[in-house]
């Protein structure tokens, strides 16, 4: 198991293999189909601070805020990453992000972005709310929350021992294309094909 | 009983508390695969997640799902006091964090905040003639029903003909495209015949029955095995990981088509199967 924090070196990055397991602790950022469309078209720089040498994870939450103000993240797993498969390498380029988190794995300009800019796809386990919302110990802030909605919205929080593998890196491995070509050899047997 | 308190029992225990039938099956799926895979160690995790989410009443997925009621009810019965018990009930869940705001206009893109819209809940009337109310909720992941599909036969490229082998390989061509996007292990509920509408409505009502429940028509019940075995046989793999584990269950339902058309939709859910159902007899309401 490897720990990993943020902020997180290119150097580090680059250092991480396809079928490693890591435990992430710091400052990730919610980000889904709005926020993507958003950095994409706007460029906006409230974000850039927190996205430097960061992690984007591909999550919209269920959020609890109790009667002071304060936020806390009820359940938090991860939604499908291939949604932001058109936005997700020029926004990891445009904003120096080395992690995205998600689940399902991402296509090739994903895989081709995560080598140029030396970052890698992360996979949690889909489904995992409960767990995963725990390992959030806070949340510093939120923005978009009124224009996107709570699940769409960009929530900077603090994970600690979040684990994940390693299932895209920086040298154009990929779990899922392997398992997909293996499993297309398995279905065109079945289907006689 | 007050039927829109019981309503919002339904959906918190939907959410938060996994069925027997389907923490039983990721639990034998758990001591399939060997030591240290990494598919063991997802089965791990989403064990551990379930106990937590039961213990804490909080979600077990983010993803609270597009929430759908099937409502049976004896004659003389009203259907607008279960669609403002629904609402009441979805829209207190929401503020309870036992739902996520899932309701999006798409035209406007604005989330409604509360889960309610046009035909959210989703709600679907039948009459019976029993003397009690069935309730069903199934809440219904968006991730999985994404990777949902609906074939026309015959389908060249796969060389699927108008019969079940054809619909054989329609399915194995839809898991297979699903991969671990729609978080696998999935359930797969098989509509066959009817239009294109009936076809997937018939594939999602399969959802309703229990895993290892299999179809009183013996053809239907041959065909679920055969393709539960052969799903099982891709090595997808819990979140497409890799293992032997691809499917937790497979249901089919069948209905008459008109000549011309053969449909065969897929309906996909996530092991986050969340469905419970309540009947209410009298002022006596018991939960499933
Ligand atoms: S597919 Fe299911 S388990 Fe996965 S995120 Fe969606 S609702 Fe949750």
């Amino acid at each position: 198991m490897i720990k990993l924090t943020t902020p997180i070196s290119e150097e580090t990055a680059r250092s991480l293999k396809v079928g490693d397991e890591v435990l992430l602790t710091g400052t990730i950022v919610t980000a889904r189909d709005a926020a993507h469309k958003l950095m994409i078209e706007e460029r906006p720089d409230f974000i850039r601070e927190h996205l430097k040498d960061g992690v984007i994870y591909h999550c919209g939450p269920v959020v609890k805020k109790d009667e002071a103000g304060e936020y806390s993240f009820v359940a938090a797993g991860t939604t499908t990453s291939s949604r932001e498969e058109p936005y997700q390498a020029a926004v990891c380029e445009e904003y120096s992000v080395r992690a995205v988190i998600g689940k399902g794995g991402m296509g090739p300009k994903t895989a081709e972005g995560l080598q140029k800019v030396g970052a890698v796809y992360l996979h949690a386990v889909g489904g995992a709310g409960s767990l995963i919302g725990k390992m959030v110990k806070k949340v510093h802030t939120v923005y978009k929350l009124e224009e996107f909605g709570t699940p769409e919205a960009f929530w900077v929080c603090e994970v600690e021992d979040f684990p994940c593998v390693v299932t895209m890196d920086s040298h154009g491995g990929s779990l899922h294309k392997d398992i997909a070509a293996a499993s297309q050899k398995v279905a065109n047997d079945l289907m006689g094909l | 009983m007050e039927l829109k308190k019981a309503m919002l029992e339904l959906m918190r225990r939907a959410t938060t508390d996994l069925s027997k039938d389907v923490e039983d099956a990721v639990k034998q799926a758990y001591d399939r695969e060997g030591e240290g895979t990494p598919a063991k160690n997802v089965f791990g995790t989403i064990i551990e997640n379930i106990g937590l989410a039961r213990e804490a009443s909080t979600p077990i997925c983010q993803d609270t799902g597009s929430v759908i009621i099937y409502v049976d009810f004896p004659v003389g019965d009203s259907e607008k006091k279960y669609r403002e018990a629904a609402e009441w009930a979805a829209a207190e869940a929401t503020k309870l964090q036992y739902l996520r705001p899932n309701a999006v206009d798409p035209v406007t893109c604005k989330n409604s905040g509360n889960n309610i819209g046009t035909n959210a809940p989703y709600l679907h009337f039948h009459q019976w003639d029993k003397d009690e109310v069935r309730v069903r909720l199934m809440l219904k992941g968006g991730g999985s029903e994404n990777v949902g599909a609906q074939y026309k036969l015959p389908d060249t490229g796969l060389k699927a003909g108008r019969d079940l082998k054809g619909v054989k390989k329609v399915v194995i061509d839809a898991v297979q495209k699903a991969q671990g996007q729609g978080c696998a292990p999935g359930v797969i509920g098989i509509g066959i015949g009817g239009d294109r509408v009936t076809s997937f409505a018939l594939s999602k009502e399969q959802f309703f029955r229990k895993l290892g429940e299999q179809s009183t028509d013996p053809d239907l019940a041959a065909l679920e095995k055969e393709l539960y075995e052969d799903l099982n046989k891709l090595g997808i793999g819990p979140m497409g990981f890799g293992g032997k584990t691809t499917c937790l269950g497979v249901y089919a339902g069948k209905q008459h088509r008109h000549p011309a058309t053969f449909y065969v939709s897929i309906s996909y859910t996530c092991w986050a199967y969340r469905r419970k159902q309540m009947i209410i007899k009298g002022s006596e309401v018991t939960y499933d």
